[in-house]
């Protein structure tokens, strides 16, 4: 679990001023660069659906787990109750868990997808998302197809399930080793924020490993970092250029070239 | 012995103080008040009972963290045979804060791994107070490979704040390095006991905690995130990791009702710290029957029943045509 870090949507009813160089982008612009500023390339972030929209061949999706929720095994308190913040949270984003799964096209390829929305409850990984993830790639070995999974997730594992969201990173790691045993192929997308017990377990064990330009993508949070070293973290720290340079990612793609990468590498399975 | 006391301990050592003076008082004067101290030595013992079996989550956090709690060097040289530790990752450096290396224990031959904090300063800056980077979790997936090749055991001691939150350790992919043991570890062709000795801290502890049994010492932690870490985001209040700790259901105490672990090893009265010698025979007794059965399963055996194991840990609600079914750890049991 990492420090939350809030990405402030600053909108009016025109458009939205960029994150990252401030450039006022109107929306009608945004919708069609795919939310991305024409002037810096900052990435902002994206909904799961609308991941789910920009890859997949319109009217294919094929929800899966849709009902499945928390239902707070620890009964968990904090200043607030557990089970009221997913209730909060269900209300304020339109989505039941921090994740969406299922199945559809890529171009012409059939695949099964699972992504993580950073916006409930900071993507991060409880018993739902482990299991929901657990089953998309069950459900892509019985159907003998190629997995793929979006994180974004600046939660890593969530704390309200305590050890119970930890067992999820041996969970879900256990049944990619699975899918790897079955010789199927897992792509892995990390976009803006990856961390933590996500970024520690299935988002990590991708056979390619592609991240969105500029993500921030690590194990610790940069605050955690900065705290326990005393020193200021060096520019662009734990992006996506950081950890590309460092071999440990396979490339950065834009996400506008996202599908033509993804269908073509799928070509060569 | 111990030097450190804890505030929870204060009335058991205020008595044993009393006792003592009045030994000191017996043995110099004429008047026998054998009785009397029999008696507070009773007492002591009652209150040392009392405090110890009702033990917050919170003070348990304390006694794991005890800086004279026996660490993985010690459980080596009180219970294991001819130890050879082996250093390095051939890739990049050894990291000290894990240790492993090959012993005799129970007249076989055993691997064994753990996170070594020190304890005084000094041995704690050698070994990074027991964070390990990502060179560490290479190493320990480097061994248990040699384990595998010659059917070894791999016994591993988990006491680790968490893995360590550095520039060089993201540099080097700490994600990768935690989440590849994992994955490894939950196909790996040998058995595999993981004990928690003291501090089980994140993913920094399961990633050398994927296992066919699960043991943690009485009263050892075993967290998603530090206390006081979930109080600094949830109270935005790192003093509230009191009450963080009450809510993270962190104990061994606790964690066994999740099921996710298989057994509490009990420490002698006060904790670990207070005998050495008496912890480690605990220790030792609980792996040798874990280790033992465990040998009634093939290796295909072991592996299957490892990964069901933690397919099953999780618990959620599934809404289905109206009907509401509660699922998770209590359908785990193996098929």
């Amino acid at each position: 679990m990492i420090w939350p870090r809030k990405q402030v949507e600053r909108t009016n009813g025109l458009g939205m001023r960029c994150n990252d160089c401030g450039e006022f982008i109107l929306g009608k612009k945004l919708e069609k660069m795919l939310k991305v500023c024409p002037k810096c390339n900052y990435h902002f972030r994206l909904g799961a659906r609308e991941r789910i929209s920009l890859l997949l061949k319109d009217g294919t999706f094929e929800e899966c787990d849709s009902q499945m929720t928390s239902h707070d095994p620890l009964n968990f308190q904090g200043l607030e109750l557990y089970r009221d913040k997913i209730v909060e949270e269900q209300k304020k984003t339109g989505l039941t868990e921090a994740v969406i799964t299922g199945e559809g096209y890529l171009d012409n390829h059939p695949i099964v997808i699972a992504v993580t929305d950073s916006r409930f409850m900071m993507g991060s990984m409880g018993s739902v998302v482990g299991e929901k993830i657990t089953r998309a790639a069950e459900r892509a070995i019985e159907k003998r197809l190629p997995l793929l999974t979006i994180s974004g997730s600046g939660g890593g594992a969530r704390m309200q399930e305590g050890m119970l969201s930890l067992m999820q990173m041996a969970k879900t790691s256990s049944v990619i080793a699975k899918l790897n045993k079955e010789k199927l192929l897992f792509i892995s997308i990390l976009t803006d924020p990856t961390m933590g017990g996500v970024a520690a377990s299935f988002a990590s064990l991708g056979d390619i490993i592609i991240a969105e330009p500029r993500a921030l993508i690590g194990f610790a949070g940069p605050r955690v970092i900065k705290e326990t070293i005393h020193r200021e973290l060096p520019q662009g720290f734990q992006r996506a250029e950081f950890l590309f340079k460092r071999g440990l990612i396979d490339m950065i793609v834009s996400r506008g070239e996202l599908k033509k990468v993804l269908s073509e590498l799928l070509d060569k399975f | 012995m111990s030097t450190n006391h804890l505030d929870f301990e204060l009335p058991i050592i205020e008595l044993e103080k009393k006792i003592e003076e009045l030994r000191r008082f017996t043995s110099n004067s004429r008047m026998d008040l054998c009785r009397e101290v029999e008696a507070l030595e009773k007492k002591a013992e009652r209150l040392k009972r009392e405090i110890f079996t009702n033990l917050a989550p919170r003070q348990r956090v304390q006694l794991a963290r005890h800086p004279q709690r026996p660490h993985t060097l010690d459980y080596i040289n009180l219970i294991m045979d001819g130890f050879y530790e082996l250093h390095g990752d051939r890739m990049f450096s050894d990291d000290r804060a894990i240790v492993g290396g090959l012993c005799k224990f129970n007249d076989e031959t055993v691997l064994v791994i753990g996170h070594q904090k020190g304890s005084n300063i000094q041995e704690n800056i050698e070994r990074n107070f027991g964070m390990p980077h990502p060179e560490g979790y290479r190493k320990a997936l480097r061994l248990m490979r040699l384990a595998e090749k010659f059917n070894f055991p791999v016994i591993t001691l988990i006491d680790t704040p968490g893995a360590y939150p550095g520039i060089g350790a993201e540099e080097r992919g700490q994600a990768e390095a935690i989440a590849r043991n994992l994955m490894e570890m939950s196909t790996l062709k040998t058995s595999l006991i993981s004990l928690v000795i003291g501090e089980g801290g994140s993913g920094g502890a399961l990633g050398i905690g994927v296992a066919d049994r699960t043991l943690m010492l009485e009263n050892a932690i075993y967290s998603v995130i530090s206390p006081e870490g979930c109080a600094a985001i949830l109270w935005r209040d790192k003093r509230k990791a009191g009450e963080a700790a009450d809510a993270l259901c962190l104990t061994a105490q606790d964690i066994i009702k999740l099921r996710i672990i298989d057994e509490v090893v009990p420490e002698p009265l006060g904790g670990a710290h207070k005998n050495h010698e008496q912890v480690a025979t605990l220790v030792a007794e609980s792996l040798k029957r874990n280790l033992s059965e465990l040998k009634s399963f093939s290796i295909k055996e072991i592996v299957r029943r490892r990964f069901e194991k933690h397919r099953h840990i999780g618990e959620f609600l599934e809404l289905r045509e109206e009907a509401i079914s509660v699922r998770g750890t209590e359908d785990g049991d193996e098929k």
